[in-house]
């Protein structure tokens, strides 16, 4: 079994990804991201000495368009597909003052 | 028929869209129980547009390209008040308050849209077997997947629920779904077509496409849904080739390049690499020269695309949360309430890619595998590059095998992704790419065989397609 990923690091990416993972899903996630690692791993044997990342196909900088005002998604039809609202606004559980 | 043909015929008024829409519909109560190609069906909507498709014909109007043709959509295009699921536990309430522009330029041409098509969710899989809802299965042998991630409109376009399908590509999804169900299935130059309402998966490499049975319509479709869009920061401004113009045009003097990396790649079916030499030879009949070309960096292309879809895919999921849309498990407070609801709507491959990217993102492995791979990216489209000085088109297979049984990779998530391994590259290079229906292979089922060519190079490409198309 791979040694790439430990059930430690799992549990601290979940945390980092906000997903409550069972132990079972933790479990199956060290083993199965451990073999992905592995063979993605692969690109460690191309030499990329003074090759520059792409992070995009096209070369795109700062694209602007004209400042003008137009109309946007009705305010209405979004608060609609919201789990939970309050005069206008998304509502959401306690934020500040959480336990850390 | 054809969509030119229906849309001509509609045009003409010697039928009538309603009549076309209700044969589809009737084919869909028919077989869909067996296939399972649609989230929803749109029946009395699609009942509605074509009437007033009618009504425009006999008001002496011209409803426009794709007048009365019925298309399927993948659940990832946004239509406004319509549900968008994304085949996710996560949106399956979800109504978007706006359409994706696809689905308007759709609508301003005429076609009828007759349902919304079932994917892996997120699109994130090569078989349509990781949506919540259920797998989509091959109407050539519904014991086997119709491929992914975008097998629901695949299938529908093969089984004749509809004459087109909108699929989109972020790693082989509308190729390697068209090759497994015979149809033709056409990833754009990146940027060609309007993301803008498509929910997204890694945003570099994410591209709508077309789904046909016929090359001629898969560019008609093409050029009705791409062009600049001022909703996409990404969206190419330059005007665009005109593909059908030229479509006729032959392959003499052309020079094609068979992918040594990829006609050869392990775990190809005999009948699948035939099928490419076949193509080849007959691309050498209508007058191109034939090669060899080497993409040595492509083999690394799977590698690369594992760490680069997952990362954006990690960043572009962080925004289902609980707060604005779609399912909210409670909690106590915020982050406990963030975190049950991803637990809770996201299925076990979205979990997967999503603790693969944030793994890669993380402090200490950013650069050793994200930064890696991007370097990766960058060698790759050299070698695309290098191969276009000698060669106008490329050509490969677009699966190693035909379509397989359903489960029969479910549990080996790597081997699932090894169905992708001849799409990738056109994906991490921006290229496009197009898969054509060649014969059959093993058990008789659908072969593909994939064009391939240069940023914004769709006219050739599609000639050969054509040429190809001919020979089959």
């Amino acid at each position: 079994m791979s040694e790439r990923i430990t059930r430690g690091d799992v549990e601290h990416v979940a945390r980092l990804a906000r997903l409550a993972l069972t132990p079972a899903e933790v479990d199956a996630l060290t083993q199965e991201l451990g073999v992905i690692l592995d063979y993605a791993a692969q690109v460690d044997a191309l030499d990329t000495e003074g090759v520059p990342p792409t992070a995009h196909p096209l070369p795109l900088v700062n694209v602007l368009r004209p400042d003008e005002v137009r109309p946007g998604v009705d305010r209405s039809e979004v608060l609609a597909e919201a789990p939970a609202t309050e005069a206008d606004r998304f509502r959401v559980p306690r934020i500040l003052g959480e336990a850390p | 028929m054809t969509a030119i043909e229906t849309a001509a015929a509609v045009r003409g008024g010697q039928v009538s869209a309603r009549d076309v829409v209700e044969e589809h519909l009737a084919r869909i109560d028919e077989r869909e129980a067996e296939v399972h190609a649609f989230n929803l069906v749109l029946a009395d909507e699609a009942r509605a547009a074509a009437d007033a498709i009618d009504a425009a014909v006999a008001r002496g109007e011209n409803p426009g390209p794709l007048a009365g043709v019925p298309i399927a959509i993948k659940d990832n295009l946004t239509t406004r008040g319509i549900p968008t699921t994304c085949s996710s536990k996560i949106l399956a309430q979800w109504r978007p308050p706006y359409d994706a522009t696809v689905v308007t330029r759709l609508r301003a041409a005429g076609a009828v849209i007759v349902g919304k098509t079932n994917l892996d969710e997120f699109a994130m899989g090569s078989s349509t077997e990781n949506s919540a809802f259920g797998p989509t299965r091959n109407p050539h042998d519904v014991s086997r997947v119709p491929g992914g991630s975008s097998g629901g409109s695949a299938a529908a376009v093969a089984a004749g629920f509809a004459s087109l399908g909108l699929g989109s590509d972020t790693g082989g999804s509308i190729r390697q779904p068209a090759a497994l169900c015979g149809v033709v299935g056409m990833k754009p130059t990146y940027g060609a077509v309007s993301r803008y309402g498509l929910v997204a998966f890694a945003s570099s490499l994410d591209q709508i496409g077309p789904i046909a049975t016929t090359v001629a319509d898969a560019a008609l479709l093409l050029e009705t849904i791409w062009g600049h869009d001022p909703c996409d920061s990404t969206s190419i401004a330059s005007e665009l080739p005109s593909v059908t113009a030229r479509l006729q045009e032959g392959v003499s003097g052309l020079r094609v390049g068979i992918v040594s990396e990829m006609i050869d790649v392990d775990g190809i079916e005999p009948e699948v690499r035939a099928a490419v030499e076949r193509a080849a030879a007959a691309l050498e009949a209508g007058g191109a020269s034939v090669g060899r070309v080497s993409l040595p960096s492509s083999r690394y292309g799977l590698s690369a695309y594992y760490l680069i879809a997952p990362a954006e895919a990690s960043s572009n999921l962080a925004r289902y949360d609980g707060v604005r849309y779609g399912l909210r498990v409670d909690g106590d407070d915020i982050v406990a309430m963030n975190s049950a609801t991803r637990d809770k709507g996201f299925g076990a491959e979205v979990k997967r890619r999503i603790m693969l990217g944030t793994y890669a993102l993380s402090a200490g492995y950013y650069d050793a595998y994200y930064g890696q791979a991007q370097r990766v990216r960058t060698l790759i489209i050299r070698d695309f590059a290098r191969a276009y000085e000698d060669f106008d088109v490329l050509l490969a297979p677009t699966s190693p095998t035909v379509a397989f049984e359903l489960g029969a990779k479910t549990s080996d998530p790597l081997a699932m992704y090894l169905n992708d391994v001849c799409t990738i590259p056109s994906n991490l290079a921006g290229d496009p790419g197009i898969s054509v229906p060649f014969g059959t292979g093993a058990g008789g089922l659908p072969v593909g065989v994939q064009v391939l060519a240069d940023a914004l190079s769709e006219p050739t490409m599609f000639r050969v397609a054509l040429a190809i198309e001919a020979a089959a």
